[in-house]
């Protein structure tokens, strides 16, 4: 099992999901978060005082996936989010080593 | 001076009061009968001028702090309204129209409002009650200090912050308006001030320097992040702001009449002409147009439009109104190089504006003396430094200005006043 944690540009995320949800993905969790890369931040100026901001807003999309699934969800995501312009984010895959079905006490794949 | 006249100014009926004033012509005159068109705009101007106070500078300022310090600072407005009323009815209006004493304060012969009522005065309210004009002045007495508020938000005692505008509504405002309004030795010399150039945009310009001095600057000034919290809330209190200077320039005619028809004209002609300066200045300097900007310039523009809204002309308004717009813009990029924190630039917008202003009727109104308005400048823009500075310090010495590094930095609502304005 592998969790892909996927870091995007906010107006990006229906896209994303849309595209999830056809490929069969059959939950996700997502968090507004703030972070920088490469792009940096931004600049705002008030009665002439320059801020500069270096946490961009992004939204973070969690899902975890059978092994197998992995490069489907890795290039749908890419696929989906992606703009060309800088700031278009970051997929992050980690290894999940259990995961329980609450309401049933399924473990591991099936509890996907 | 005809040809100036027609162009850009509006003498004849102002000029009919500032030759009252200055023949002292109302001692044995008779009263007039008062006026109910005349009283009607009196107390409209009026309700207009106590909308511009709150909620209009409230919000205006309210929007400019951030999250933390909304409510303390929107209070301002409203207990130094509360408070400098109840002063003007013991003393203030007297002490600044009442009988001039050696041209330098009035005299207490209308203390606690003692025979101010439904009579008209020939000079102060031709055609009105004098408590109408009582009233309307009041206004005026509490709204400059509630501007003044704007340069130690953030950081100041809310009990320092009444002391102090306490103080200074008899010590400061009271002597300035006397000079230009009651007959005293500016007006005698000929400086003329419409509704406040100096009397109320100088004094609260320089009295916000003197602030900045003496409480000193927000901790974090210039690395932590404080941009104004709520853009929205800035533009309905310029609009306010706005709003109710029709009221305060137009009523400050005394009468409907022509005089307030123009002062109404002037005062708009120069805020829209103000706000399209700093707005394309700020566009050119730093390569957009800020909302922000937009409100300051139109405020700048309204401070300008006082000194001599009832006695220029529209083409001196735009005039005025384009200075205002640089002037005022330039103001602000310079107080960030030289680093006092006046926080929500007093002097920049209404010390400048009202040194403009007070300049310009110099040079356009058909009474101005440009040589008698520089002096007016000067005389106000010192005493009223010196007055707040020295009141400052007293309060300062007494029960504290500043609130501690913990209350600064968790936020005058919750440290001042128990309550959140977003829970």
């Amino acid at each position: 099992m592998k969790l892909v944690e996927a870091i995007i540009k906010p107006f990006k995320l229906d896209e994303v999901k849309d595209a999830l949800l056809e490929i069969g993905v059959q939950g996700m969790t997502v968090t507004e978060v703030k972070g920088f890369g490469r792009q940096k931040g931004h600049k705002e100026t008030y009665r002439g005082q320059e801020y500069t901001i270096e946490f961009v807003p992004k939204v973070k999309i969690e899902v975890a996936v059978q092994d197998g699934q992995v490069p489907r969800v890795l290039e749908t995501i890419s696929r989906a989010a992606k703009t060309g312009s800088i700031g278009d984010g970051k997929i992050f895959v980690r290894d999940l080593s259990a995961a329980v079905r609450i309401r049933t006490g399924e473990t591991g794949e099936t509890a996907l | 001076m005809s040809e100036r006249h027609h162009w850009v100014s509006r003498g004849a009926i102002t000029g009919v009061w500032v030759t009252l004033w200055a023949t002292q012509a109302w001692a044995g005159q008779r009263e007039g009968s008062v006026d109910s068109g005349d009283v009607a705009w009196i107390l409209a101007a009026s309700a207009l001028v106590v909308g511009m106070i709150v909620p209009g500078l409230a919000f205006y300022y309210g929007g400019l702090v951030r999250s933390k310090n909304v409510i303390s600072t929107m209070v301002q407005a409203f207990a130094i309204l509360c408070i400098v009323s109840v002063i003007w009815l013991v003393c203030g209006f007297t002490l600044v129209f009442g009988p001039d004493r050696g041209g330098v304060i009035g005299g207490l012969d209308w203390a606690l409002l003692m025979d101010v009522g439904a009579a008209p005065h020939p000079v102060y309210a031709p055609a009105v009650p004098l408590e109408a004009f009582m009233l309307f002045q009041l206004l005026f007495a509490a709204f400059t200090p509630a501007l003044i508020a704007g340069a130690f938000a953030e950081r100041i005692k809310f009990g320092a912050m009444l002391l102090f505008a306490a103080l200074w509504s008899v010590l400061v405002y009271t002597p300035i308006a006397h000079w230009l309004w009651g007959n005293g030795w500016l007006a005698r010399i000929g400086a003329l001030d419409f509704a406040g150039g100096a009397v109320v945009h100088i004094s609260a310009g320089f009295s916000a320097v003197a602030c900045a001095m003496v409480v000193g600057k927000r901790r974090g000034w210039r690395t932590d992040y404080m941009a104004p919290h709520n853009l929205p809330f800035i533009l309905l209190g310029a609009g306010l702001l706005w709003l109710g200077w029709f009221g305060f320039n137009g009523g400050s005619a005394r009468g409907a009449n022509a005089t307030a028809v123009g002062a109404v004209t002037v005062t708009h002609f120069t805020a829209v002409s103000a706000a399209l300066a700093w707005m394309l200045a700020e566009w050119k300097h730093r390569g957009k147009p800020t909302v922000l900007g937009v409100a300051s310039g139109a405020v700048a523009g309204l401070a300008t439009s006082t000194a001599g809204a009832g006695m220029l002309g529209p083409l001196a308004a735009v005039v005025l109104g384009i200075a205002a717009g640089f002037c005022s813009y330039m103001a602000i990029v310079w107080k960030g190089k030289i680093g006092y924190d006046d926080t929500l630039d007093v002097m920049g917008t209404h010390g400048v504006g009202g040194m403009l202003g007070m300049l310009g009727v110099g040079f356009f109104a058909a009474h101005g003396h440009p040589a008698m308005q520089i002096l007016a400048v000067v005389a106000t823009g010192t005493f009223s430094f010196l007055g707040s500075y020295a009141i400052l310090k007293l309060v300062d010495g007494s029960i504290g200005l500043r609130v501690t590094q913990e209350e600064e930095s968790t936020g005058l609502d919750l440290t001042q006043h128990n309550e959140r304005a977003y829970s």
